[in-house]
């Protein structure tokens, strides 16, 4: 009341900022995804010019903070989502965004996409793949853990931070690592390593922020986190710690919504994400591994990374399934 | 010791260039000052310093001969009455004035009949668990001099206490003032702006102007004299020297 | 004191604004019961979780009472040294700094303090110094009591000083006539004048304890450090159970106020008395080794709280500040931060000024209790709105305006009206005190020269009140700034804040850049918070 004069004008100065001006195209094709990926130094700038070039259309992308916030989102929205494509969820998520039946089948030929373990499926398809791994910090640590026996057993002053699998993806992942390695012994492993582990923090960000600070030798992030220095920063400081059990896989798939407003213009940029005009863009700008051929090689610092000989990935269901109880278990050997 | 003046300043100066202030004067024991002055021109710089709660730059303050420049407030024997608020506002009138008899409050049953008696001195007898807010102005004034009757410390300060209090009022309060004065055989100085105060109560007087002191006289005919500019125009007089008495 | 219409005007304003308050607390929340009925996603917990659910409140009591009671153990001889001291050197400048961790992101104070409290921070390489190589560790409730320490000391310090600066002179140099010191100096005068300050400021300390989260998580140092807040971000956030998020919003938010109103019961009405004026010098304070205990107390605590702030301006310095300042990525955001502040103070300053009118107006006759009932609930409005989860309200706006067209709107609207809410119980804590001084001063004379209505309020209370207005919206500005909030949940690339920005070059490795980010963003929000301070100041009402 008193100053309502500013209400109109702040709403003016704020106005031109976020709204976005429409390009004028015939169609346009809006996909949901994750935040990074749609940065300004993702791959997503880029892979919008080149799928634009051939398609004559409007690329449209629309970011939400992560994986687990997109398949909220869409329940959120339901039926009225404007989007007609989904990029971004991992496998640990499949199961629970077809128990949305918000999803198609796609019905494409999938046989250009090469994944560990062989993953496939008839409404996701596979984009990118990446493994979880402890990177260190090789000015403090001399001799990484070589095994993930060697982390959970290890010298407790050592330490490493981890994310926590209620809020955080490798978080789960490290959970879901543990479980495959350790079966039903993970309980006691996690109350060994809990002695290791400095802090749980909600995000890979705050752990990797720490970490960097210097106040953990050890995080849990991807193999692929020292191509990042390596390419960026061309520091050879932060290396991944090779686990001789295996390491635990993550899988980022794409699908078609079963209401997709422009479903044809969606299979079309699904097929092109198969190509290397998507995949190309993939391992220097989301940091993860291609899922399709690339017609540039990759960087050298990518020869350099760890590459596991031995993967663990629970299916969909396994996941959804027991995720719940298995958190359960984690919680109870961690806050004892 | 009963030679010695109840209070001196000798130089005890205070601030600085045009604040600054200088006072150079002596009391006997028992006297009543009155001190008067235009606004601004450092009274209460002087009660302030008397009472400790301003410690001079140079000079000396002295309390029966004792030199007590850096000595705290509460042990230079010394009771003060302000304006306002003399009373915290959420203790109760026993409580306030019981204060004034040991700062942490222990009491034992005479120290509480002290308080009693003191409200009885004051004609307040019964008020003792009221609230302060509950007591008009006067009244909340005749509790202050009841704290100060119950101290019966050699010295008494009073800064402009009846002040807004009405003429009638007011006079019978100064006289209340006057007797508890004589019960603890007190020395007084009062800061006062009303000339009628200080003739009625006042033996001496003390005329401040800019920050010295510039008549130090009995009170008696002290505001007939015509040689001071300052007091002409502090009350508001013409100060023709053709008017000038001649003695 | 008002015309009868002038108080017709303030009850109607004040119910108009709780109206809008409780509509935008309880539709959201139905909304999200309704999607939870509907969805199929029962509101109960799944077997085992009531344990679970025991022990995060515990933990969540636990920490937020022992958090509440630190800040303000500290602050109460904190705020008593400080007024015994009113001049010295830098005196202002501390109280300013007082006002900044206010304004900090979460995570960007974490860092902040781990850089001197963390493993490798300035205190242990100190301790190192000395031989004393085990370093302590903050990561568990250590870590939660100092960052809920450094963010509450100075907020509490704040709140309580004032109420010992208002304090008439007459009374110190009653007390150093009387020789009260100490122990019954605090009994008998200071701890009344300060008791309803105090109780105020446990209040709010405590809620913003008990709904903290990021820090909670980042400095708890595992699982065993959860709280019901972080329960329910992972109720929405993961398993998307909005029943499940609204039950444990409605625990927390009943538990809060049990114990809040057990806080009230220590409050009592101040009665600060007239004062003559002149300086607030403390001819009680005694000299000697109280003039050392309270140098060290306050210098002490000023190195607490600049200690890492300084470490944040130190890392944002690594960074390419150049390069950020020439990105048009930051102007935006930038834009957008400060386009959602504007609207979001505003509405906040709106708001509380209803409330407080109202609940002026209420308190005035005081004699129905309808009129009790609206006092109460207006003074309530400006505490309770930050209890209810932010993701919850966020999750329940978004569902509200739908998502496809609602693209750009839902989002923008839900941030807007939640920082607004969440800014609410600052601003009403600047306005209200000033609001009563000014009715108190200039009441009479308006209502003498029969200025009333409208041109009252445009001719005497808007410019009596026009600084701590000021005051109030920089602050909620400031607020809203800092605050990552809503858009955390559901996002959107087209909605792009300073802190959105920090956390995703956070969440792409790049930290320098966030460094320097946290640098930009903390360096403006401080300047906004001292910008408020100099023109609160100016107010003559010098409120800390």
């Amino acid at each position: 009341m008193r100053k309502s004069w500013l209400i109109p004008a702040a709403l003016m100065a704020a106005a031109p900022l976020i709204a976005q001006p429409a390009t004028a195209a015939d169609k346009t094709l809006t996909v949901y995804t994750y935040e990074s990926f749609v940065a300004e130094w993702g791959p997503g700038p880029k892979i919008e010019a080149a799928f634009e070039a051939e398609c004559g259309c409007d690329l449209n992308w629309v970011g939400v903070a992560d994986g687990v916030a997109l398949l909220n989102r869409l329940k959120l929205e339901g039926e009225n989502a404007v989007a007609s494509l989904v990029l971004g969820l991992d496998t640990n998520l499949i199961a629970e965004a077809k128990a949305t039946g918000l999803f198609a089948a796609h019905g494409l030929d999938t046989g250009a996409i090469s994944v560990p373990r062989d993953f496939s499926d008839d409404v996701f398809i596979p984009y990118d793949y990446g493994y979880f791994a402890v990177i260190y910090d090789s000015d403090s640590i001399t001799t990484p853990p070589a095994s993930l026996k060697d982390l959970v057993e290890g010298n407790a002053d050592e330490k490493i931070v981890i994310q926590d699998p209620r809020t955080s993806t490798p978080g789960l992942g490290l959970l879901l690592w543990i479980k495959s390695v350790y079966g039903d012994d993970a309980a006691a492993a996690w109350e060994q390593l809990s002695g290791r582990v400095l802090t749980v923090t909600p995000g890979w960000s705050e752990s990797y922020g720490l970490f960097t600070s210097g106040e953990a030798p050890m995080v849990l992030s991807y193999t692929t986190s020292p191509a990042y220095h390596l390419v960026v920063e061309e520091t050879d400081r932060y290396r991944a710690a090779e686990f001789e059990e295996g390491h635990y896989l993550q899988i980022e798939v794409a699908g078609l919504l079963a209401n997709a407003p422009e479903a044809d213009l969606a299979r079309q940029f699904l097929d092109f994400m198969m190509t290397p005009g998507f995949q190309n863009h993939i391992p220097t700008h989301n940091w993860m591994l291609p899922a399709a051929a690339v017609s540039e090689p990759l960087p050298e610092a990518f020869e350099t990374l760890v590459s596991p000989e031995k993967s663990f990935l629970f299916t969909p269901g396994e996941v959804a399934q027991s995720r719940a109880a298995w958190i359960e278990e984690w919680l109870g050997a961690m806050s004892r | 010791m009963s030679n010695k003046p109840a209070i001196a300043f000798e130089n005890a100066a205070y601030g600085i260039g045009n604040l600054s202030a200088e006072f150079s004067f002596a009391r006997a024991p028992g006297s009543v000052t009155a001190i008067l002055g235009p606004s601004g021109a450092g009274k209460s710089t002087l009660l302030n310093l008397a009472a400790g709660f301003l410690t001079p730059a140079r000079g000396e303050i002295r309390i029966h001969g004792e030199i007590v420049n850096h000595l705290p407030p509460a042990q230079r024997g010394i009771s003060m009455v302000f304006q306002d608020n003399n009373l915290f506002p959420h203790l109760d009138i026993r409580t306030n004035i019981g204060l004034g008899l040991d700062p942490a409050l222990r009491l034992d049953a005479s120290g509480w009949a002290t308080v009693d008696s003191a409200l009885e001195r004051v004609d307040l007898e019964g008020f003792g668990p009221r609230l302060p807010s509950t007591l008009s102005g006067g009244e909340r004034q005749r509790v202050a001099l009841a704290r100060a009757f119950a101290r019966r410390r050699p010295l008494l300060l009073l800064d402009e206490p009846f002040d807004g209090l009405g003429p009638g009022l007011a006079a019978d309060m100064l006289a209340l003032m006057l007797e508890i004065r004589a019960d603890v055989a007190a020395t007084v100085l009062m800061v006062t702006h009303d000339p009628d105060e200080a003739r009625a109560a006042a033996d001496e007087i003390l005329f401040i102007a800019s920050g010295r002191i510039a008549a130090d006289t009995p009170a008696p005919g002290f505001f007939e004299r015509r040689d001071l500019p300052a007091l002409d125009a502090y009350l508001g007089r013409s100060s023709d020297p053709d008017h000038v008495p001649t003695e | 004191m008002l015309t009868r219409a002038e108080h017709r005007a303030a009850r109607s304003g004040g119910v108009a604004a709780l109206l809008a308050i409780g509509l935008a607390l309880a539709v959201p929340i139905a909304v999200m019961v309704a999607y939870g009925a509907d969805a199929g996603l029962g509101a109960g917990l799944g077997p085992g979780q009531g344990d679970y659910l025991w022990r995060i409140t515990r933990f969540t009591l636990l920490q937020a009472g022992l958090s509440t009671l630190l800040s303000v153990a500290l602050a109460v001889p904190l705020a008593r040294a400080l007024a015994r001291r009113p001049a010295f050197f830098g005196r202002r400048g501390l109280i300013n700094l007082f006002a900044l961790p206010l304004g900090l992101p979460p995570l960007v104070a974490a860092l902040g303090l781990i850089e001197i409290w963390g493993r490798n921070g300035v205190a242990n390489k100190g301790l190192a110094l000395f031989g004393i190589e085990t370093p302590f560790s903050i990561y568990g409730l250590t870590g939660i009591l100092l960052a809920h320490v450094f963010f509450n000391l100075p907020l509490a310090t704040r709140l309580i000083l004032p109420t010992l600066e208002r304090l008439p002179p007459e009374y110190w140099k009653t007390a150093a006539n009387l020789g009260l010191k100490g122990w019954t100096l605090f009994r008998l005068i200071e701890w009344p004048a300060m008791r309803k300050s105090v109780a105020g400021a446990a209040g709010l300390v405590f809620m913003l304890c008990a709904t903290s989260f990021t820090l909670v998580l980042v400095l708890g140092g595992g699982p065993a450090a959860t709280t019901l807040e972080v329960a329910i971000y992972q109720a929405l956030r993961f398993d998307f159970a909005p029943g499940r998020a609204v039950l444990l919003s409605t625990i927390q938010v009943a538990l809060t106020l049990t114990i809040m109103a057990a806080l009230k019961l220590i409050a009592a009405p101040a009665d600060p008395g007239d004062t003559k004026g002149g300086g607030s010098a403390r001819p009680d304070a005694q000299g000697g080794f109280q003039v050392l205990s309270d140098a060290v107390l306050i210098g002490l605590s000023g190195l607490f709280v600049a200690g890492p702030m300084a470490a944040v301006i130190g890392a944002g310095l690594v960074a390419d500040l150049p390069r950020l300042l020439t990105d048009p990525l930051f102007w935006r955001a930038t834009a957008t931060s400060l386009g959602i502040g504007l609207v979001s103070a505003t509405l906040a300053t709106a708001l509380s000024s209803l409330l407080i009118r109202a609940r002026h107006s209420a308190g005035e006759p005081a004699d129905t209790a309808a009129l009790g009932l609206l006092s109460a609930s207006s003074g309530a409005a400006g505490s309770l709105t930050l209890l209810a989860p932010p993701v919850v309200l966020g999750a329940g706006w978004f569902l509200m305006l739908g998502g496809g067209a609602g693209q750009l709107f839902a989002p923008l609207a839900a941030i807007i009206v939640i920082n607004a809410l969440m800014a609410l119980p600052f601003v009403m804590r600047v306005l209200e005190p000033a609001h009563r001084t000014a009715m108190a001063r200039n009441s009479r004379l308006a209502l003498s020269l029969g200025v009333t209505g409208f041109n009252r309020i445009r001719q005497v209370d808007l410019p009596a009140m026009a600084l701590p207005l000021t005051t109030g919206f920089v602050f909620a500005l400031a607020l809203s700034l800092g605050d990552l909030g809503a858009i955390a949940l559901f996002g959107s690339d087209r909605i792009m804040t300073l802190p959105w920005l920090l956390y995703q070059k956070l969440g792409s490795y790049r930290t320098d850049d966030a460094a320097g980010l946290a640098l930009l963003l903390g360096g403006t929000t401080m300047a906004l918070i001292l910008l408020a301070d100099r023109l609160g100041r100016r107010d003559g009402n010098d409120r800390a």
